[in-house]
């Protein structure tokens, strides 16, 4: 049993790293009342401008290169979610559409550059990406040291570290409070004198910072290339988890992690006893089919922000 | 009113974004066009052309492979890009038929489809246009003017075997596929038949990721057989190989001293294995769809008759070969032992299995 934790654990931690900053921005947008479907297009961005980075400054930079790529990469990932806000909270347009638009175009402008620049379909494989270590200290702990910190990446802790601080910023400041307020009544949060228009392009780029993380440590853990098929559906599973863990960031670093774990055990369950006699498929799909069920039932309904989705429009009822 | 507005803003950026993208692409192939038009029918009198997969001619797979070796086609005859030879990139599925029908009308005598996935649309077009010949790689369409271009995937893969079977120091190694497929499944077949023809006792442990494109799902396969003890994995499975590359490179970075190694496959992935002074890459198993090409190109040339025809490229005609790049870590002792093998295939001594029932039955027989 300990053994089949030792190789579920670290890999559900790496696959699960991406997912949890992306839906930490997911978190963030729709609790202002901005629907983000464009988390894969921002995660797309991400990948694309952590993996040019890395592979124009690893000379430079060296062993902090993939550091300061996931850096860049938030900060483009966030300018390029003004798009988003822009249509959806100045120009009041359906959010879903701009949001797929979202998607579109980023992976058009991936694609396109990266065509430009490299002249390739693909770019070459990153000479500085992640790589995971043992933590200091904690790794020495009899049992859990070797689950949970031998052989990880940094990142993952750093993304449920970041999850905690989202949790406090929505729930412990001002803030968060404000922002809270402008998804659950905007009229009533600008009676009292709050910016919703404001607030919300705020979330929305706070989204797509860190959907651009998200992209970047997928790139750079995970990828190590960037090319049309990089990100394929994990910002939609970023999205899931949002709402799987009920538009709470907690909520949803656990569904993100719940992802990884089960995805995780599908391919090491080959080699459990009792679980290698079922068909891989049933175990490829169960996460998503888990997912389904624990909407349907276990964890009650899911209630989204109530004015998710809903342009505010000033002096309206 | 306003909304309306946004929405006619939405359609026009995904409608340039889509623009551009496919601009990168087909800007070259309209360009020879032109050129084309002004030489058409002067000096070429017989014109071979392809329509790419998805992937692109740049894909670092089978259609760069296959566009190489149009290249070599057209160098030897004298011929220029759009003046004898030329390609149309697809960049989605519903390109594959306009592109077939419009090489049709340029008067290609021959136009390769690269890859299974054109299959229906190959076959569609070669019943429209039964004067011209058509070439599948990958699959097999039973028209009368379209030759089949397959490869005899399990004998490269059986050498690999050989390889890998040398190089365990655990006893244990592993196969990550892509989506399962009889295709695929020629390749795990191969190998494990090569490993357990040098040692019957070497575990061999095969897993699928269900896509060719999850990089994601390769590494947690990858890192899951390296836990196990298994220290040589042959991936046949894409961009999803990336992952295995990467979790190989990974352990190796952190730990120089670990052996750990990967085999490629399609072309030499001996690039994607370095990781500081080391390289992971063990050897790839190397598809050369460019001879393939470049054969049926010259034959078609030459007036044989080739449709209906499946054609197996193997070790025999270089279609298959296996990649010697690491010197280091295909020591003598291993290059040998896939040189004999490579004898025995030759000479038919060893007839290598292409499905696990066959497996089953060769195993057998050691």
């Amino acid at each position: 049993m300990i053994d089949i934790l030792n190789s579920v654990i670290p890999t559900a931690l790496f696959f699960s790293a991406p997912l949890i900053f992306t839906a930490l921005g997911g978190v963030f947008s729709e609790r202002s009342g901005v629907v983000n479907i464009g988390l894969e297009g921002l995660m797309v961005m991400g990948a694309f401008v952590g993996v040019v980075f890395n592979l124009t400054f690893a000379d430079v930079f060296g062993a902090w290169t993939p550091w300061i790529s996931v850096l860049v990469a938030a900060i483009i990932g966030g300018i390029f979610s003004i798009i988003h806000a822009v249509a959806s909270v100045s120009f009041r347009a359906e959010q879903v559409v701009s949001g797929v638009a979202i998607n579109f175009l980023a992976l058009g402008i991936g694609v396109f550059l990266t065509k430009q620049w490299y002249d390739k379909g693909q770019t070459d494989m990153v000479s500085q990406p992640f790589s995971s270590t043992n933590i200091p200290v904690l790794s020495h702990i009899p049992v859990i040291g070797k689950m949970f910190f031998q052989g990880v990446y940094t990142s993952s802790y750093v993304a449920i570290i970041l999850a905690f601080v989202a949790w406090y910023v929505l729930y412990k400041t001002s803030f968060g409070l404000r922002l809270r307020a402008v998804g659950e009544h905007p009229m009533a949060a600008d009676t009292n004198g709050i910016n919703v228009t404001k607030m919300r392009y705020t979330a929305v780029i706070i989204s797509g910072v860190l959907g651009g993380i998200g992209g970047s440590v997928f790139a750079l853990t995970i990828a190590a290339n960037f090319s049309a098929t990089t990100i394929v559906g994990q910002g939609f599973m970023s999205l899931a988890a949002v709402i799987f863990g009920k538009w709470h960031p907690l909520g949803a670093m656990g569904a993100a992690l719940f992802f990884g774990f089960a995805q995780s055990l599908s391919i090491v369950s080959a080699g459990i006893p009792y679980l290698s006699n079922v068909p891989q498929v049933i175990l490829l799909i169960a996460p998503y089919v888990l997912t389904i069920l624990a909407l349907a039932g276990f964890i009650g309904r899911a209630e989204a922000p109530k004015a998710n989705g809903v342009p505010y429009i000033k002096g309206s009822r | 009113m306003k909304k309306r507005n946004i929405f006619v803003l939405i359609v026009l950026l995904i409608a340039l974004t889509l623009t551009l993208a496919a601009c990168g692409n087909s800007g070259k192939t309209k360009d020879s066009g032109g050129k084309k038009a002004e030489k058409s029918g002067e000096d070429a009198d017989y014109k071979a052309a392809m329509v790419t997969d998805v992937g692109g001619i740049d894909d670092k797979s089978f259609n760069q492979s296959s566009w190489e070796g149009l290249q070599a086609w057209g160098k030897e005859h004298g011929y220029s890009k759009g003046n004898g030879f030329d390609y149309a990139q697809s960049t989605n599925e519903s390109d594959y038929m306009p592109n077939l029908n419009r090489l049709v009308r340029d008067d290609y005598n021959l136009i390769f489809g690269i890859g299974f996935n054109l299959k229906n649309d190959i076959e569609e077009v070669a019943k429209q246009f039964p004067d011209t010949e058509f070439a599948i790689v990958d699959d097999v369409v039973e028209q009368p003017n379209v030759v089949s271009i397959n490869f005899k995937e399990q004998e490269g893969s059986f050498l690999v075997g050989v390889a890998a079977a040398k190089k365990t120091k655990t006893n244990k190694v592993g196969f990550v596929g892509g989506v399962e497929s009889p295709l695929i499944q020629k390749f795990e077949s191969g190998f494990v038949a090569g490993v357990k023809s040098v040692n019957p006792d070497i575990k061999v442990d095969v897993q699928y990721a269900a896509s060719f494109a999850a990089p994601d799902k390769g590494k947690i396969i990858a890192s899951n057989m390296y836990n196990d003890g298994v220290d040589v994995i042959y991936h046949s499975s894409g961009g999803t190989g990336n992952g295995v590359f990467n979790q190989a490179k990974d352990i190796k970075q952190n730990d120089p001293d670990r052996d750990v190694w990967v085999i490629g496959v399609d072309r030499d992935q001996h690039e994607e294995g370095q990781v500081g002074d080391h390289n992971v890459t063990l050897t790839s198993m190397v598809k050369r769809v460019d001879i393939a090409v470049q054969d049926v190109a010259n034959k078609a040339m030459e007036g044989k008759h080739l449709g209906g025809e499946t054609l197996e490229f193997g070790l025999k005609d270089e279609g298959i070969s296996v990649a010697m790049t690491n010197k280091e870590a295909m020591t003598d002792d291993i290059v040998k032992a896939v040189e004999e093998w490579k004898e025995k295939i030759l000479n038919g001594d060893v007839k290598v299995p292409k499905t696990r029932d066959e497996v089953k039955e060769y195993e057998k027989s050691l």
